[in-house]
C-alpha cells in the first residue's frame, strides 16, 4: 500500500500525492527513509532535501526546518520554508551564496553573523540539491496540479 | 434661486466625486479577490500544525508545558491585538471593530495593554483612552489602558516576514511583561457584504478547552481532532516539537487574522464606495433636472422680454 504524502510550507501547499513508495526525510536527528507501515513518529526537520519516491519518479524539495508527522500510511511535512527542487534557479542561488560569503569575510558579529551563516547554509544546500536534481537521469517535473488529476 | 452657472458647477463637482468613488470601488474589488486567495493559502499548514499540537499535548499532560501554553492562575492584566485599516472611506469597518474591542475590554474588566495594527485603530483607541481618563465615573481598570506598540502601513499582501515583528512583541508581552492573557480583535470575512468583528483568545494557547474551537475558527471553519491518543515516537523530544509548533502556530493565527481583516476592509470599502457612487449619480440627476428648469425659466423670461420689446416698438411706430 503506497503512502500519502503532503508537503505544506507556512505560506502554501506545495505537493500532495497518494502513491509514494518511499519518503526520504532530512530529520534533525539524521536522514531517514520512510516506507509504508512506519510506526507513528514526529520529528523536527533540518535543512535538507526531501525526496518522495513514486515508482520511477523522484520528486524533490528543499526544506528549511519544520516538523514531520509520520503515520503508517501518511506523511505530513510541515516545513518552515520549502521550494520544489525543480524550481531552483542556480544563478540566483550562486549570487546569494557569493554575497553571503563576502559578508562573512567581513567577520560580522552577534545576530547578524547568525543570519549570514544561516543564509550561507541555505544557499549551499540549495546549490547542492540543484546539482543532484540535475544529474538524476529520470527528470519528470511534477507539480501539485499533476497530482490532483 | 440659483443661477445656471452655480448649478452647473455643482453638477461638475458631484460628477468628479462620482469618478473618484468609482475608481476606489474598482480598486477594492480587485483587492478583495487577491486577499481572498491569501486567506486560503496558509490554512493547510495551520490545520496540520494544530493537529500535531493537539496530539502532543494529549499524550504529555505531565510534560513541563511550553511557556506559551502556560495558563496563569489569576489574571492581572491583559493584552489586546487590534487589527484595523490604515485608511478610512470603508464605511463602518474601522469603528465596528474598535467598538467591539473596547466593549470587550469594558466587560472583561482588566487593565489592558493594546497592540494596534493599522493607523485608524491607533487613533480611535487613543481617543477612547483619553475619554476614559477624563471620565470621573470610569472604574480604575479603564484608567489603566495603554497602547504599547503600534504598526501601520503593512504591505498589501503581508506574509510571515512582515508580521515577525508583531509576533515578537506579542510573545514578549506574554513571556516577559506580566500580561496573563492576550486577545486578538479582528474582522472575520464572511462574504463581500457581511463581515463580522470579533475578539478571540490568542495566548495562552489552550489546545483542549472549548474556547480553543474558536481559536481554530481563525484557520478552519470546522475543527476536527482525529486519531487522538496514538502513541508517537518523538525525535529529538516532545518538547522540541512543541517548541517548533507552538510559536509557529501563534504567528500563523496572527497572520490569518490580518488577512481576514484585509479582505473585510476591502469589501467594506468596495460596498461603501458603491453606495457613494449611487448617491452621487442620483444627486447629479436631481441637479441636472433643476438646471434644466432654471434654464427654461431663463429662456421663457427672455422671450417675454423680447415680445414685450416688439410690442412697445409697434406701439411707438403706430
Amino acid at each position: 500500500m503506497p503512502i500519502e504524502v503532503e508537503v505544506v510550507s507556512r505560506v502554501r501547499q506545495l505537493y500532495h500525492t497518494d502513491r509514494a513508495d518511499m519518503v526520504i526525510i532530512p530529520g534533525s536527528e539524521g536522514e531517514m527513509g520512510v516506507l509504508p507501515n512506519h510506526t507513528p513518529l514526529l520529528t523536527t526537520l533540518a535543512f535538507g532535501e526531501l525526496r518522495i519516491v513514486e515508482g520511477e519518479d523522484i520528486v524533490s524539495f528543499v526544506v528549511y526546518g519544520g516538523v514531520v508527522e509520520i503515520r503508517p500510511h501518511k506523511v505530513i511535512v510541515l516545513a518552515d520554508e520549502a521550494e520544489s527542487g525543480y524550481d531552483l534557479n542556480l544563478q540566483e542561488i550562486e549570487a546569494a551564496r557569493d554575497r553571503a560569503r563576502e559578508l562573512m569575510a567581513h567577520a560580522p558579529a552577534g545576530e547578524q553573523r547568525a543570519q549570514i551563516a544561516q543564509e550561507l547554509r541555505r544557499t549551499e544546500l540549495a546549490a547542492k540539491v540543484h546539482r543532484r536534481v540535475q544529474s538524476r537521469p529520470q527528470q519528470r517535473i511534477r507539480t501539485l496540479e499533476d497530482a490532483d488529476e | 434661486m440659483a443661477t445656471t452657472r452655480e448649478i452647473k458647477r455643482r453638477i461638475n463637482s458631484v460628477k468628479n466625486i462620482n469618478q473618484v468613488t468609482r475608481a476606489l470601488e474598482a480598486v477594492s474589488a480587485s483587492a478583495v479577490r487577491k486577499s481572498q486567495a491569501a486567506v486560503l493559502a496558509s490554512r493547510p499548514y495551520a490545520q496540520h500544525a494544530y493537529d500535531v499540537l493537539v496530539n502532543v499535548a494529549a499524550q504529555h499532560t505531565g510534560l513541563a508545558p511550553h511557556p506559551l501554553l502556560q495558563v496563569s492562575p489569576t489574571v492581572q492584566q491583559i493584552g489586546v491585538v487590534l487589527i484595523t485599516g490604515d485608511r478610512g472611506l470603508a464605511g463602518a469597518y474601522n469603528s465596528n471593530i474598535v467598538r467591539r474591542a473596547t466593549r470587550f475590554v469594558e466587560h472583561y474588566g482588566y487593565p489592558t495593554r493594546w497592540i494596534t495594527i493599522g493607523r485608524k485603530g491607533r487613533d480611535l483607541i487613543r481617543r477612547w483612552i483619553a475619554v476614559q481618563q477624563d471620565k470621573d465615573t470610569a472604574p480604575a481598570f479603564l484608567k489603566q489602558q495603554e497602547i504599547v506598540a503600534e504598526f501601520s502601513y503593512l504591505p498589501a499582501d503581508p506574509d510571515l516576514g512582515d508580521i515577525a515583528e508583531i509576533a515578537h512583541i506579542v510573545f514578549d508581552e506574554f513571556l516577559r511583561v506580566p500580561v496573563d492573557e492576550i486577545f486578538i480583535a479582528y474582522t472575520n470575512f464572511i462574504n463581500t457584504v457581511t463581515q463580522q468583528p470579533r475578539v478571540l483568545p490568542l495566548l495562552p494557547l489552550r489546545p483542549f478547552e472549548a474556547r480553543s474551537a474558536e481559536i481554530l475558527e481563525l484557520v478552519e471553519p470546522e475543527p476536527e481532532v482525529r486519531h487522538r491518543g496514538r502513541d508517537y515516537i518523538y525525535e529529538p523530544s516532545a518538547q522540541a516539537i512543541l517548541d517548533e509548533v507552538v510559536p509557529r502556530f501563534t504567528e500563523l493565527q496572527i497572520l490569518q487574522a490580518i488577512r481576514e481583516s484585509l479582505s473585510s476592509e476591502h469589501s467594506a470599502r468596495m460596498l461603501a464606495m458603491r453606495n457613494a457612487s449611487e448617491s452621487a449619480e442620483s444627486l447629479s440627476e436631481d441637479l441636472q433636472l433643476e438646471f434644466n428648469k432654471v434654464r427654461q425659466l431663463g429662456i421663457t423670461s427672455e422671450i417675454l422680454d423680447i415680445i414685450g420689446g416688439v410690442e412697445a416698438l409697434k406701439q411707438s411706430d403706430g
